[in-house]
């Protein structure tokens, strides 16, 4: 099928023209242009000055990578591609298909990578058992932010199941405020989803559904009851959700104006910033039903070819990545857990500390899961379309029976 | 449309035309209407600028003044800390440079692609008004066409063609780029404004023995004033603003600064400083504006004079 | 043009002839190629199963059934025939009637029409932020207009999947109807006076005159804005992304956004291939018409 053209990308990429880079200097490109984000990013680039390397820095933001996505694909069909790309899950795979990445199997083995990095990560990390990216965290998706003052005021327990959640929300409700705080996305709209169907259908389910993609679970009763589901909690959502931005959300949660976010780890950093501190001002748990399951994306640095073998500035890069000390440095600062089991977590926080504990239990007991609604479940033309459905039936574009067909057909088509 | 109005107009053209002219000359207005012209005029001053007095506004308020609220209001807190930060400390990438280093990359990227671009499109609209021969319809047809490609589509088969040439990654690559696109619009308004220009002139040259540059040089171009200025600001606005190809085909070293600000902008993560976003936005926008404002008035003058008649 | 009839041609004579052509060669090899040859290779991978990059599967018409079937696309197209001509229209007619109204000896002119013509200078990612808080419910109008005292003042368009569409046209407007203006303007300058005269000697009104003799006149005006205007509604890309990201949902979803969305982000380059040649003739039946009667008339 694309036999052709594996030799497309990298018959390119090894005909590199020369750019300006000195010989012992890497480029690359990513989207990390924040404040807290950039100074995680400066730990791995004095790491790599002091061993005399040099950094060339390609930050394209946008839409969570979109852009830079974009600018990588012109970057390659021009010969030029940049040394390391920071990418997530299934675009990896869609690379190394290509032929364009570089071959890491020297390094991985020199450092003992296959030991210390999670089966489910190196799903992403490896292409034909060899490896093409180094790993540098893991984000987990299945949490809940919960704003302590808040429930201790409404005498409301840290929710453990789909109808103690419900009347929790349903508390909050009443008392006036925002219950779900709450950004229309569809990323965000898809993050929830993600958590909702592992609730309500368990391990098995989501494998099914999201990773096999097998079109009789996707259009069975579950479903159905998810996207139900999906419809009470947009109840409980205020009226200005739409297009909002995921750390404004953070912020209604910070200000005593809302009382739930399902979101991500990385909000935890919105409320460490606004000075917070994780179990006294503010709740993480996993949503209720996901206790032992971590639905999980990891950012990683895929290594681009650079010509015939990997150059010693991108083995330098690498071994940097997943040394422990730059894991647990940067972890600290980004809010994630470490790509590395075997690091301490001393420096983290308590919500840190838990992440990290849940990853590795989740890991041994076969519970660590791609997250779907971040590229790391199926393909991106298949998450686009799962985003699709699951946006309309949210805005209420049509209702759950509809939505669960349009989910099977929308499946078929992408892939 | 009869000969003598048109070669009145054309002639028109040579020397511009200072004051109102045309219809405002013959058509009076009575007071009532004039001061619900007046009014009329003055809310459409509003609407326009709006955004821009919430951008400046707000770029002068400390973030704590902008996260209480009340967007139109004034700064109660006046600060030029915002537009220092956005020029010199914000977070670009790895590094907190500002937007500073990446004006050089647009500026040595804008300027070459401006000039020849204008030129080449002089060029093009002298040969094809002076210079008949058959086809030249088509082939205008034909290069304005191109003016309506969408960028999107033409990203990756651009990007092979840049690596083939060997121009990936580099501020020629990316003049090339811009080149390529504007030459559409450029010949499009120097075509329109010579076709009006009177060929007897030109046919008096020949007969004298004049070659087709000196004729260029000593008479074509002395008048095209008005549409160069027209020329030149159409095409340095939109390549001063354009994002994809800057993003596209730069290298670590040639960002313009487009895409320096689209990264102040959009960052994810973070609290969102407004007032660096608004300042550092409207820094970006200044050589534009400036642009404008300067030349602002030679562009009705040179529209007038011609491209506006088809 | 004249031409000695010589019994033999000098060489000089002939480069002398061909170098008209010659200075026209570069520009039109160049767009030939980057124009034409380009539209060809999006026509080509249309028939591909290109995914994340160019593929050399034949496919035939899948991605174009493929295309049609989705949803989203019928909801992009819609929204540009909707967009596209309140876009043009609405920037004609403000752009005609500010410039009539400019056009009668105002003071301050210069100054008026500056403020009018500066948003084109804009790019959207500047003030696509502005724009975007001026339009949300809770921190922009709504919310500035309720705090004036009118409590029940809503102005939620920008949240509401049927109404999104509109704050588009809003803001586009808003960026483009100052040129517009500033064409017209031209025009109503180059308007011949003679014939207004004799009209007004005849006893006929302002409207009349305007309506009869002025607006006609401004044909080809029209003209040029029409090019102007849907050059802009097909390429605005940067607008939607700015201010909705092609929501709330799909609601403010156009054929730009669609053709990058798969091209870039959902890594079917086939299906937006055939979205971008979809797109192509979209435009090419509306301009290549128009082209060809103005041009015609030229010759």
């Amino acid at each position: 099928m694309r036999k052709f053209n594996t030799t497309f990308a990298a018959a390119i990429a090894l005909a590199t023209s020369a750019t300006c880079l000195q010989a012992a200097d890497v480029e690359v490109l990513h989207w990390w242009t924040s404040g807290g984000e950039a100074s995680a990013l400066n730990v791995l680039k004095s790491d790599l000055e002091t061993q005399g390397i040099g950094w060339q820095d390609m930050p394209v933001a946008g839409g969570g990578g979109t852009q830079a996505m974009t600018v990588l694909r012109a970057r390659v069909t021009s010969g030029n591609a940049p040394t390391a790309v920071q990418m997530l899950g299934f675009d990896i795979t869609d690379w190394a298909k290509e032929g364009a990445l570089a071959n890491l199997n020297d390094i991985a083995a020199a450092e003992g990578w296959d030991d210390v990095v999670p089966e489910a990560l190196q799903k992403f990390s490896k292409f034909d058992d060899t490896w093409v990216a180094a790993p540098v965290n893991v984000h987990s998706t299945n949490w809940v932010w919960a704003n302590k003052a808040m429930l201790d005021e409404l005498g409301i327990a840290q929710p453990t199941t789909w109808d103690e959640l419900v009347a929790a929300l349903e508390a909050v409700k009443a008392s006036g405020k925002t219950a779900v705080a709450h950004g229309g996305q569809p990323w965000q709209d898809a993050t929830i989803f993600d958590a909702v169907l592992m609730s309500t259908g368990g391990p098995e389910f989501y494998q099914k559904t999201m990773i096999d993609l097998d079109p009789e679970a996707l259009g069975s009763d579950t479903m159905k009851q998810v996207f139900d589901r999906m419809t009470v909690i947009r109840g409980y959502v205020d009226d200005n959700f739409s297009g909002r931005d995921w750390n404004l959300a953070s912020a209604m949660v910070i200000n005593d104006e809302a009382a739930f976010q399902f979101m991500g780890d990385w909000a935890k950093g919105e409320f460490l910033n606004a000075g917070k501190v994780p179990g006294e001002d503010f709740l993480c748990f996993r949503f209720p039903g996901t206790a032992e399951q971590v639905t999980f994306n990891a950012d990683q640095f895929a290594m681009f070819k650079q010509g015939d073998a990997v150059s010693p500035e991108q083995a330098a890069l690498a071994t940097a990545i997943l040394s422990p000390s730059f894991q647990s440095a940067f972890n600290v600062v980004k809010g994630s857990a470490p790509a590395r089991t075997d690091v301490s977590n001393e420096a983290f926080d308590a919500c840190g500390k838990q992440a990290m504990a849940d990853l590795a239990t989740a890991s041994e007991s076969g519970n660590l899961l791609g997250s779907m609604a971040h590229g790391h479940a199926n393909p991106a033309s298949v998450k686009n379309a799962m985003y699709d459905v699951i946006t309309a039936h949210f805005n209420g574009e049509f209702d759950s029976e509809t939505a669960t067909q349009e989910l099977v057909s929308a499946v078929q088509i992408a892939m | 449309m009869a000969t003598s109005p048109d070669a009145e107009a054309a002639l028109a053209t040579i020397k511009p035309v200072r004051g109102s002219a045309g219809s405002a000359q013959v058509i009076r207005t009575g007071r009532g209407a004039r001061f619900l012209i007046y009014c009329v005029l003055a809310i459409f001053c509003f609407y326009y600028l709006l955004p821009l007095y919430v951008m400046v506004v707000n770029s002068l308020k400390p973030l704590a003044e902008i996260q209480a609220g009340g967007m139109m209001n004034l700064p109660r807190d006046w600060t030029l800390a915002p537009w220092a930060s956005a020029w010199s400390t914000a977070q670009i990438g790895v590094a907190a440079t500002g937007l500073r280093p990446y004006f050089l990359n647009s500026l040595l990227m804008v300027v070459p692609a401006v000039v020849i671009s204008t030129v080449l499109g002089a060029l093009n609209g002298y040969v094809l008004t002076k210079w008949r021969f058959r086809g030249d319809t088509l082939i205008f047809g034909l290069m304005l066409f191109g003016c309506f490609i969408p960028f999107q589509m033409v990203l990756i088969p651009m990007a092979r063609m840049l690596g083939l040439m060997g121009l990936a990654g580099s501020v020629p690559g990316l003049i090339f780029v811009h080149l390529v696109y504007g030459i559409g619009f450029s010949t499009l308004y120097f075509r329109n404004y010579y076709a009006q220009f009177p060929t007897e002139l030109v046919r008096a040259a020949m007969i004298d023995g004049a070659g087709f540059f000196t004729i260029f040089r000593r008479i074509m171009l002395p008048s095209s004033g008005p549409i160069a200025v027209v020329c030149v600001i159409w095409q340095f606005t939109n390549i001063w603003n354009d994002f994809l190809f800057g993003a596209s085909f730069s290298d670590f070293d040639s960002q313009p600064m487009t895409v320096a600000l689209n990264n102040l902008v959009q960052s994810s993560t973070g609290v969102k400083e407004y007032n660096v976003h608004f300042a550092g936005a409207i820094m970006a926008a200044l050589p534009t504006l400036l642009v404008y404002i300067v030349a602002g008035r030679y562009f009705v003058r040179g529209l007038m004079a011609g491209s506006v008649k088809g | 043009m004249s031409q000695p009839a010589p019994a033999s041609r000098s060489g000089s004579d002939r480069l002398r002839d061909a170098l008209p052509k010659l200075v026209l060669a570069p520009s039109l090899a160049l767009v030939l190629v980057f124009v034409y040859g380009f539209i060809a290779f999006t026509g080509w991978l249309s028939f591909t199963d290109s995914r994340i990059l160019p593929s050399f599967g034949w496919v035939g018409w899948q991605n174009y059934e493929r295309l049609f079937s989705l949803r989203h696309w019928n909801i992009a197209v819609w929204n540009l025939a909707i967009f596209g001509s309140l876009y043009i229209v609405i920037c004609c007619v403000l752009g005609l009637a500010l410039a009539i109204f400019l056009d009668q000896k105002i003071r301050a002119e210069g100054f008026i029409r500056t403020i009018y013509l500066y948003p084109m200078a804009l790019s959207f990612i500047v003030t696509g932020t502005a724009w975007k808080w001026f339009l949300d419910p809770g921190i922009g109008l709504q919310a500035v207009v309720r705090s004036w005292g009118w409590e029940t003042f809503t102005f939620d368009w920008i949240k509401d999947s049927d109404m999104a569409i509109y704050t588009i046209v809003i803001a586009a407007v808003w960026q483009t109807s100052g040129f517009v203006m500033a064409m017209f303007l031209a025009g109503l300058r180059g308007i011949d006076t003679e014939m207004l005269k004799a009209a007004q000697i005849d006893g006929a009104s302002n409207w009349a005159l305007y309506r009869r003799i002025v607006i006609p006149q401004l044909r080809p005006a029209f003209m040029s804005a029409f090019v102007v205007l849907a050059h802009m509604a097909i390429k605005s890309y940067d607008l939607v992304v700015a201010l909705t990201g092609g929501g709330p949902g799909t609601a403010t979803e156009l054929p730009a956004t669609f053709m990058y969305s798969y091209t870039f982000t959902r890594n079917q380059m086939g299906i937006g291939a055939a979205s971008a040649v979809i797109m192509m003739m979209m435009i090419g039946a509306i301009i290549v018409p128009y082209l060809w009667s103005e041009l015609r008339e030229k010759t």
